[in-house]
């Protein structure tokens, strides 16, 4: 139409409407946070504005006679293998707005996955395969420091009895957990849901760096509390209200960027949690500003531990980076007992779209050289490792115990199990999907009731395949697993990706 | 144990089922007058218009009787009580025993001493057998004069007139529907009905029936000294409490017998209820007779569940009406005409002529204590909840009830989910 | 007995109930032919009403009382308690159109028929496979039928 920005119409979906279908409900224009359905008044009917539609596909699923359709627009640009769409749109974009381009989500452009590359060793004849709706098959997971050896004395009653003081643990019935996500950048919805299914699981979730709302506390014993460079929310009870402290060095959507909530998002509830003014900026500092070194590490590690009087294990986590194993090594002797590996793909509420396509590197690699660099060292046993960025199934969570993970983190699978669809508009405010939105009239669309009960579903269900694929390797626990990456072949990398992953090609 | 009735009304029926939601077995007797089972009085002005036919009067189903084990006994009149042997004695000489009684007989048509009141051609349409008769009469007569512009009074016109017969309403009072509506109210109801052709005459009322040789009605003679040709007069001036029988018996009457909470008379295991009772209202505190539909069922409601032990006490009465006029609905709730000049009472009314819509909202103390729908009438009951659950209402959330109208949202929070979305009970089975 | 319990904490105000409500209601069952013809022929109309009010939304419809006012209210006999299944039941035969029952329900669960002297009011889709339209219909379990 008329008086439009030139480039106005380069969006990239079309909202088909089936006129045999449409019955002018209006179901959609009230789902629409966009505004890209609307009534018209003068047609009587309801219409559509395409270059509004952020593709999330809310529409689509509510209209209850599937009039709906949301594609790809079709209008292509002449094929240029190095100027591709994206980036004439993003130079359009640019042009017109003078800023850093926003997105949300993991990176969606075609860096390498290996766990692509990666298959999964069975038994045949020479070893038997286990079956494990028959035999007993262990995925319980134990996250924290294990003693060098251990010391048995005699017991009093004559029976052995163990010696060695063990490092607190965190128990897990799964090698998975959510991943943190701030309450603030998802809803408070969400964050019932997730420590309701945690708890029903027998797994942790946690908090992100947003603090942890009073009313949670009774899920302490499977929540992880996160303490960032913002420091939001945290004091002596939020510190001994989990069952880990988690210290948050980087995140693999934004290696060495910080955080930015803008005030509107700050609610009374946001506000309380996380200690900071109603409708102020809550920025999180691109670096702690206390450490700049792993001896400073070790010192927050410390002060945490003192404050939680050494009841529960302390994680540091970091964006897989270029020197990610030399880190976590340094981690690892500043005395953490958990480290966390969050890869280049890992998701974001908001961050610059530059650094999350270009910046860091993929977790399956990082996780190699930190098992690799740590066994190297003699220290492996003094860390838990947990990866994270990129855990689309069970299979990428097999593959990556293989590659010597402890445990996972989820959190884009644990979004797109309440409806995510990874339109990547989460800075907006306004998911449709009611997830990452603090605005009260979006965020009801997440039942914490509903939203739970499909965490546990994706949960189990990964669980009974975890097993299905144990069991056909002739594994009856998750332990035997651990870092055997002699379960893992590789399909069409080179030597180099081989060296690092530590696997033999398929065929050898 | 035996429960008698006396009287076959809506409370009688409201009594049936009180008594059969706590006490499945014991025996019910009803005593009533007339030769049909419980209808639906305010229906026979529907039926003499010709809008429903005779099926549809009863108020419930042919087995109602039988399915609540009721003796029914039609035709029926009781005249006498004696409290103190625990009896009532029937017209036809019966005398039965009772555990619990209760009076639910109604009210009697308040007749005036005018001047050739008395004798054929006068019918107070209260009874369906006056509907029957006036159903027979309306091909052959031409002119009917009503006496009382309240509801019965209006709704006889209406009917009458569908009949074809050409009706003229008398009111003494300045204004048609002074009791249960206010002036604007009765003013487009009014209009309604000079719209279709019925002669609706105010300050005046009837001073004479005149009567021919034959002593059927002629004409009326009214005060200001007009006179009105007619073939049947219909007397529609108001009901009184037909409290004779409890008088008799020794009970404690005032306007209508007068009621405990619990609907119980004076007399032991003696209850009442309906246009005959003296109950308490709930907006006054004050024990009044509101001979009123929902009011007349609750009471027998209330009466038979404490007749059957259950201790539960009556609410109160609300004053209520919905009627309409011609296809104009209007509704009326509450305290519709405060004393004039009260400052206590605040009134909000809007009035639009063209579209005959008008409301009018009256608060006291910060609630809303009545309201009147005249046209629009689709959000009466969400008005009536302010008034029956006595919601406080300030500031900002009264402007939104005058402004915006009733919502759902302006309930206190507490009382929001306790109504709509309780906790489970924990013994939820 | 089991009542259908709206949850404004979880209500989208999506309005589907509505349309279920309307489907099951209609001849034909099909809810484009219900809501594209059968509304404007017949009057066909929903029994359940989403309220809204800024950010706050919750559907209602008859709470099936214990003590129901409008069957005190009820002139006609068309509405009645059902002894045995606890129901709120309406005889649309009966109906005289006297719009009592509408004045005296505080709850606002009854509405006028847009075209007859009729009232539209819940019936829990008693003769439904499957309980309540707008119960299965809620895509947010905004609406659960349960004894409490």
């Amino acid at each position: 139409m008329l008086f439009q920005p030139i480039n106005r119409n380069y969006h990239d979906f079309s909202i088909v409407r089936d006129k045999d279908l449409c019955i002018n409900c209006k179901v959609c224009v009230r789902q629409c946070s966009y505004e890209a359905h609307y009534w018209d008044e003068a047609r009587q009917r309801v219409m559509a504005d395409s270059s509004k539609c952020v593709g999330c596909h809310r529409c689509e699923a509510l209209c209850p006679t599937s009039a709906i359709l949301i594609q790809k627009k079709h209008s292509d640009f002449r094929e240029n293998a190095l100027w591709r769409p994206q980036f004439l749109k993003y130079i359009y974009k640019q042009a017109d707005s003078g800023g850093v381009l926003l997105t949300g989500m993991g990176s969606p452009v075609n860096i390498p996955i290996y766990w692509d590359r990666l298959l999964l060793d069975a038994s045949q004849v020479t070893n038997p395969s286990i079956d494990p709706l028959r035999e007993p098959m262990e995925l319980k997971t134990f996250l924290g420091a294990k003693p060098q050896k251990l010391e048995f004395t005699k017991g009093k009653d004559g029976n052995p009895k163990l010696k060695t003081k063990l490092a607190p643990q965190l128990e897990l019935n799964y090698p998975l957990m959510f991943s943190a996500m701030s309450f603030g950048s998802i809803n408070f919805n969400l964050h019932i849901a997730m420590a309701r299914a945690a708890t029903e699981l027998g797994i942790c979730y946690n908090t992100g760096e947003g603090g942890l709302h009073k009313s949670l506390y009774k899920y302490g014993k499977n929540t992880i509390v996160q303490v960032a460079s913002g420091r939001f929310g945290v004091h002596r009870d939020f510190l001994n209200a989990g069952a880990a402290i988690e210290i948050k060095i980087g995140q693999g959507a934004k290696p060495g960027i910080g955080g930015h909530l803008p005030g509107e998002k700050i609610n009374a509830m946001v506000s309380q949690t996380r200690m900071v003014p109603l409708g102020s900026d809550a920025i999180s500092p691109a670096p702690h500003h206390d450490i700049y070194s792993i001896e400073d590490l070790g010192q927050l590690i410390f002060a945490l531990k003192e404050a939680s009087e050494y009841r529960v294990p302390v994680s540091v986590k970091i964006a897989a980076v270029h020197n990610v194993a030399a880190i976590a090594s340094g981690i690892a002797r500043a005395g953490a007992d958990i480290v966390a590996i969050d890869g280049v793909r890992g998701g974001t509420g908001a961050a610059p779209g530059m650094i999350r396509d270009n910046v860091g590197i993929p977790i399956e690699l990082a996780l190699a050289a930190v098992d690799q660099r740590l066994r190297d060292e003699g220290i492996r046993n003094r860390v838990s490792i947990v990866a994270a960025g990129g855990i689309r199934c069970s299979a990428d969570l097999v593959k990556a115990i293989a590659l010597g993970a402890d445990a996972c983190y989820i959190a884009t699978s644990v979004l797109i199990a309440v409806g995510c669809t990874l339109c990547a508009k989460c800075y907006t405010g306004k998911c449709p999907w009611g997830i990452a939105t603090n605005d009260a009239r979006l965020a009801k669309r997440q039942n914490p009731e509903v939203a739970a009960q499909k965490m546990i579903n994706l949960v189990h269900a990964w669980g009974h395949e975890v097993e299905e694929m144990l069991g056909g390797m002739g594994l009856n626990s998750i332990e035997s697993l651990r870092g055997n990456r002699d379960k893992l072949r590789a399909v069409g990398l080179s030597e180099t990706e081989m060296e690092i992953l530590g696997v033999k090609h398929a065929g050898r | 144990m035996t429960y008698v009735i006396i009287g076959n009304g809506v409370a009688s029926i409201g009594a049936i089922e009180g008594i059969r939601r706590y006490d499945a077995k014991g025996k019910i007797v009803v005593l009533a007058q007339e030769d049909t089972p419980a209808y639906g009085r305010p229906l026979i002005s529907y039926f003499l218009a010709g809008k429903i036919g005779p099926e549809r009067l009863p108020l419930r189903g042919d087995d109602y009787y039988v399915k609540n084990g009721v003796e029914l006994k039609l035709g029926t009149t009781a005249t006498a009580v004696d409290t103190a042997k625990k009896t009532v004695t029937t017209d036809k000489g019966d005398s039965i025993k009772y555990d619990r009684l209760l009076i639910c007989t109604g009210g009697v048509p308040f007749v005036p001493p005018i001047t050739g009141v008395k004798g054929p051609d006068i019918y107070s349409f209260t009874t369906l057998a006056h509907a029957k008769t006036l159903i027979e009469l309306s091909s052959k007569i031409k002119r009917a004069v009503v006496i009382g512009g309240g509801l019965i009074g209006l709704k006889a016109a209406e009917s009458l007139h569908d009949r074809g017969v050409s009706v003229t309403i008398v009111e003494l009072a300045p204004r048609i529907l002074s009791g249960g509506f206010d002036e604007k109210a009765g003013k487009l109801a009014g209009n309604r009905l000079k719209k279709v052709g019925i002669d609706v005459n105010c300050g005046v009322t009837a001073k004479e029936i005149q009567r021919g040789k034959d002593e059927h009605v002629k004409g009326v003679l009214l005060t200001d000294g007009r006179f009105l040709e007619c073939d049947v007069v219909v007397v529609a001036i108001g009901v009184v409490p037909n409290s004779a029988l409890a008088k008799e018996a020794g009970i404690k009457v005032e306007r209508g017998i007068f009621v405990d909470e619990k609907l119980a008379t004076s007399a032991k295991d003696v209850y009442a209820a309906g246009d005959v009772a003296q109950a308490i209202d709930m907006l006054s505190g004050e024990h009044r007779v509101v001979p009123i539909w929902p009011n007349a069922y609750n009471q027998g409601f209330a009466s038979g569940r404490n007749m059957a032990g259950a201790k539960q006490p009556y609410q109160g009465g609300l004053p209520m009406n919905s009627i309409s006029f011609y296809g104009l609905p209007t509704i009326s709730v509450g305290t519709v005409n405060p004393p004039e000049g009260d400052k206590n009472f605040e009134i909000h009314a809007q009035l639009d002529e063209e579209k005959e819509t008008y409301r009018k909202l009256v608060f006291r103390d910060g609630r809303l204590v009545g309201y009147v729908l005249v046209g629009d009438i689709d959000k009466g009951g969400m008005y009536t909840a302010f008034i029956k659950f006595a919601m406080p209402l300030a500031g900002e959330d009264k402007d939104k009830l005058i402004n915006a109208g009733p919502e759902v949202f302006l309930w206190p929070p507490e009382l929001f989910n306790e109504t709509w979305n309780p906790e489970p009970a924990a013994d939820a089975r | 007995m089991k009542r259908v319990y709206p949850n404004k904490d979880v209500c989208i105000g999506c309005h589907i109930c509505e349309l279920a409500c309307i489907t099951a209601h209609s001849q034909s069952k099909d809810l484009i032919l219900a809501y594209t013809q059968e509304r404007g022929q017949t009057g066909l109309s929903s029994c359940k009403h989403v309220h809204e009010e800024g950010p706050v939304c919750v559907a209602l419809s008859c709470r099936h009382c214990d003590e129901p006012s409008c069957v005190a209210a009820c002139i006609s006999g068309a509405l009645q308690k059902d002894p045995e299944t606890g129901r709120t039941v309406y005889n649309r035969e009966k109906c005289v159109g006297c719009w009592s029952c509408l004045m005296a329900c505080p709850y606002g669960a009854i509405s006028r028929h847009p075209l007859e002297q009729k009232i539209v009011k819940c019936d829990l889709c008693y003769d439904r496979q499957g309980g309540p339209a707008c119960v299965a219909a809620c895509p947010n379990k905004a609406l659960k039928q349960e004894e409490r």
